[in-house]
């Protein structure tokens, strides 16, 4: 008999199964079928929410560019700390609040975190977010010191 | 009942833009007494770019995404290029007629309301 508690795998964060997730996204598109939609316990095995990211640099700015359908405004978060970008949020669940059954959750719900390191310093302080249709676009303008700088060179 | 929530597999397959492909957005299905919600994820996707129809009692949606443009150079890539496909079998008690759908922050919500005489109806002892 074991005396350990059970713990209920869906609320296990194994930050190895992230992993996975991708690799899931990829079945999916190579199957063209979401994958496991069976339980609901096997998805929330695969539990997270990895948003696609992309990064963007020009001379002035570094670009995040995030998938983020479906979020509200007020619960996306954003922050910077030691160069590194953190997207996280919640995605709340509407479901069940007409009497309403899931029949099919292949969406996320729940809380997810995103961190990426950036390639340059950045002015925290000029930081802007927009969101538009589902995708959260972040613009860090570069430091000062991080701009590329033209080097007159001086004939003599 | 469960026919709403089943995907045409092979309809991408002979379809007319079978050339194309297509990315399977997560989609998730909500029922209850008055009808079923569809909630079809495509970011980048709004008013303009969606695309519905209805064929042979085949509901598809085909999302085009209009990607800010960003300038610059490319550091890091997880997102793809292909626009957004998926096609569900309408169950028949669906009033195919007056189905609505709205695009909000890149997620279609479509509300797939049940046909009248299949409805649940309470039936008042005279």
């Amino acid at each position: 008999m074991s005396l350990i508690r059970y713990q209920n795998p869906s609320s296990v964060m194994w930050p190895s199964l992230n992993r996975w997730a991708s690799l899931r996204d990829d079945l999916d598109t190579l199957l063209e079928l979401p994958f496991l939609t069976g339980g609901a316990r096997q998805t929330q095995l695969f539990t997270g929410w990895t948003p696609a990211l992309d990064l963007y640099q020009n001379n002035d700015n570094v670009v995040a560019v995030v998938e983020l359908p479906g979020m509200r405004k007020e619960d996306i978060e954003i922050s910077l700390h030691d160069g590194t970008l953190t997207i996280g949020g919640e995605r709340k669940s509407e479901t069940g609040a007409n009497g309403e059954n899931a029949t099919r959750t292949e969406r996320f719900t729940g809380k997810f975190r995103r961190s990426i390191t950036l390639p340059t310093r950045v002015d925290t302080n000029k930081v802007n977010a927009t969101y538009k249709h589902g995708i959260l676009t972040v613009t860090l303008p570069k430091a000062e010191e991080a701009k590329p700088k033209q080097i007159q060179v001086n004939v003599s | 009942m469960n026919t709403l929530v089943r995907d045409n597999r092979s309809a991408s397959t002979n379809g007319e833009r079978a050339e194309e492909q297509f990315i399977t957005p997560a989609a998730t299905v909500l029922e209850n007494a008055d009808g079923y919600t569809l909630e079809v994820e495509m970011p980048g996707v709004n008013k303009e770019t969606l695309e519905m129809w209805i064929e042979n009692n085949e509901l598809t949606i085909v999302g085009r995404r209009s990607l800010p443009a960003v300038d610059g150079t490319l550091l890091h890539r997880e997102s793809r290029a292909q626009n957004f496909r998926r096609a569900f079998e309408l169950d028949p008690s669906i009033d195919a007629d007056k189905i609505s759908a709205k695009i909000e922050q890149g997620v279609v919500r479509l509300t797939l309301p049940k046909a009248e005489q299949v409805k649940p109806r309470k039936i008042t002892v005279a």
